[in-house]
């Protein structure tokens, strides 16, 4: 089957000084330096946009859609991340935010965190099922969604299957615009967003699926226009949108999705590094005593997601405010049909880890592997454009490298000639 | 007949921060070489289960490990106390844990019985006051 690898994380290469920061923090080795440039391996990268974070220069970009996008529809539903409110300090309100969002050009807004109160309900109602194995590991976050594709085969039967609070509140926007009588072909729905794996899950849905989002707008790209609106507009008045309540606001940070679980053992983790040690920790089965694993790609949770404006901590504070604004819970929508909320089809397994098709010539290649990663320094020093000696090793083996990329090795080389010249 | 992949790790006594270090390079390795995911898992639990038994119960040792193309041999030895009564020990829920082992969430009496359920084969050779060996094999 055709895989659709577009990533919203690329690089500028313009501003790329082919520095070892982004292939030395990457979580998959999916990035190389090669000829003074960083490049993105395609079928590695997860978008959990370490490299983003870690770049000094700035080289690294999350491809989102611009707000021209909502143009194309006429009925504009704005999709706003529960962390846009940690955006802003206390003078702007969830309230003045989403009517800022209306001054911006929208005809109406659905907030995520209604539909992540929604997807708490159904998570709940999924971990009473005796038959499923615990501990659940939450799907919410893309990255770690794609994460165990790549690195964890064996847990993708624990992944929660139960669709974003993003899908979920995209598909429930449309349902009611639609019951208003607007025509489906003029419903435009826009994932405000903190983040850049979710571009990437709706314009390349795992396995293909279709998502209900039309376009993903990054917080930072509308913050100062929004700022702007807000400051023209009236304070006070009702906005007649902020239907979340506390639980969803609070899934916007860390340990909001567990703790909006209520009780239960619940573990939440964040961080890509973090998330890859518990996942090894799940394999093992040495967690079993847990019932829910929130696992976050971004330290602090979205509200250190790589396309949000605020320092997560001031972000948490702020959202933290908000929050106890909120009543515990706002929406009372009872849960519907299973299909709505349920996944209709599984992720799969993305071997890209693989030395070979064929496990005896794959074998070989790892013994090869192992015989140059003992000719090489072991110094990790990144020089050559790979994280580590053993990736060089490895970039060798597969016919992406040469045994003097290594810079010792090469003056080794130089030595021995000149030596043997004298 | 084919290439053989030998790993060998040093289990220290006691440390539970290195604990399970061994089991997820060895995983690690599995799938780079295509390994079904299943057979994968089942590696990984049940190495796990014997280094931490080398570690809480045998004084550390060592694990030695051959990948070949058809299954995964993982020998894990120490020079601890050695298992008394070995077919009580194979009992789930058997365990001579202390109470300190077990506020760190072992001692359940679980990992040989677990070890048998996913292992193709199972081999343990122990000697009171001299050690103990499990072999594990996975064919794949
Ligand atoms: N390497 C070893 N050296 C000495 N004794 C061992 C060793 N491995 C197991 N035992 C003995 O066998 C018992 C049962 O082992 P098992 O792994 O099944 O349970 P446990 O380690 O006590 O608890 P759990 O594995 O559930 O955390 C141990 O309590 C210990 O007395
Ligand atoms: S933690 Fe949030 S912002 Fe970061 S990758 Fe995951 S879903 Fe996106
Ligand atoms: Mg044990």
């Amino acid at each position: 089957m055709e895989q659709n690898y577009f990533h919203s994380v690329t690089l500028d290469k313009d501003k790329c000084r082919g520095c070892t920061n982004c292939i030395k923090h990457c979580p998959t080795e999916a990035i190389r330096v090669r000829a003074g440039k960083a490049v993105i391996i395609k079928e590695r990268c997860i978008d959990c946009g370490e490299c983003i974070r870690i770049c000094p220069y700035h080289a690294k970009k999350a491809v989102t859609d611009t707000i021209g996008i909502i143009r194309n529809y006429e009925y504009k539903i704005a999709l706003p991340a529960p962390s846009l409110y940690g955006q802003f300090g206390p003078t702007y309100s969830r309230e003045r935010i989403l009517k800022g969002l209306l001054g911006l050009g929208f005809d109406h807004i659905f907030e995520v965190a209604r539909a992540a109160e929604i997807v708490t309900m159904a998570t709940q109602k999924y971990l009473k099922n005796p038959d499923i194995k615990k501990p659940i590991i939450s799907s919410a976050c893309p990255a770690v969604v794609r994460l165990i594709q790549v690195r964890f085969p064996s847990l993708i039967d624990r992944l929660l299957r139960i669709k974003s609070p993003m899908e979920v509140a995209a598909a429930l926007a449309k349902r009611e615009a639609l019951a208003k009588g607007i025509p489906e072909g003029k419903i435009g729905t826009f994932f405000i967003s903190p983040c850049a794996a979710k571009v990437t899950s709706v314009k390349a849905p795992y396995e293909n699926n279709r998502s209900d989002v039309d376009g993903v707008l990054a917080i930072k790209d509308i913050y100062v226009p929004l700022l702007e609106k807000m400051k023209k507009q009236k304070a006070e008045g009702d906005d007649g949108f902020s239907l979340s309540g506390s639980i969803g606001i609070t899934w916007a940070g860390t340990g909001g999705e567990s703790s909006a679980l209520n009780g239960g053992r619940y573990i939440a983790v964040h961080g890509i590094r973090n998330v890859n040690a518990i996942l090894e920790q799940t394999v093992q089965e040495s967690l079993e005593d847990i019932e829910f694993i929130e696992a976050l790609a971004c330290p602090e949770g979205c509200l250190g997601g790589p396309l949000v404006m605020e320092n997560p901590f001031v972000a948490k504070v702020n959202l933290r405010n908000e929050a106890r604004r909120a009543p515990v819970r706002m929406s009372e929508e009872p849960l519907g049909d299973d299909e709505e909320y349920i996944w209709q089809s599984t992720v799969e397994y993305r071997p890209i880890m693989k030395l070979d098709d064929d496990m005896a010539k794959a074998l070989e290649k790892m013994q090869r592997m192992d015989e140059l990663t003992d000719i090489l320094p072991g110094l990790d020093c990144g020089a050559c454009g790979a994280p580590s000696c053993r990736a060089l090793a490895e970039d060798i083996v597969m016919g992406n490298a040469i045994l003097t990329d290594c810079i010792i090795k090469l003056r080794e080389k130089v030595d021995e000639l000149e030596s043997g010249s004298e | 007949m084919g290439q053989v992949i030998i790993r060998d790790f040093e289990i220290p006594a006691n440390d539970f921060t290195v604990a399970g270090e061994a089991s997820s390079t060895v995983r690690k390795l599995l799938v780079q070489l295509g390994v079904a995911p299943d057979k994968i898992k089942r590696t990984a639990i049940a190495m796990y289960e014997a280094e931490i038994n080398a570690v809480i119960h045998g004084h550390g040792g060592k694990a030695h490990v051959e990948i070949s193309g058809d299954k995964i041999t993982i020998v894990i030895s120490d020079e601890g106390p050695g298992i008394e009564d070995l077919d009580l020990a194979m009992q789930e829920g058997y365990s001579t844990a202390p109470d300190s082992i077990r506020e760190m969430g072992f001692g359940a009496g679980m990992g040989l019985p677990n070890m048998k359920k996913h292992a193709d084969e199972l081999d343990i050779r122990t000697e009171k006051g001299k050690g103990t060996v499990v072999t594990i094999t996975v064919y794949f």
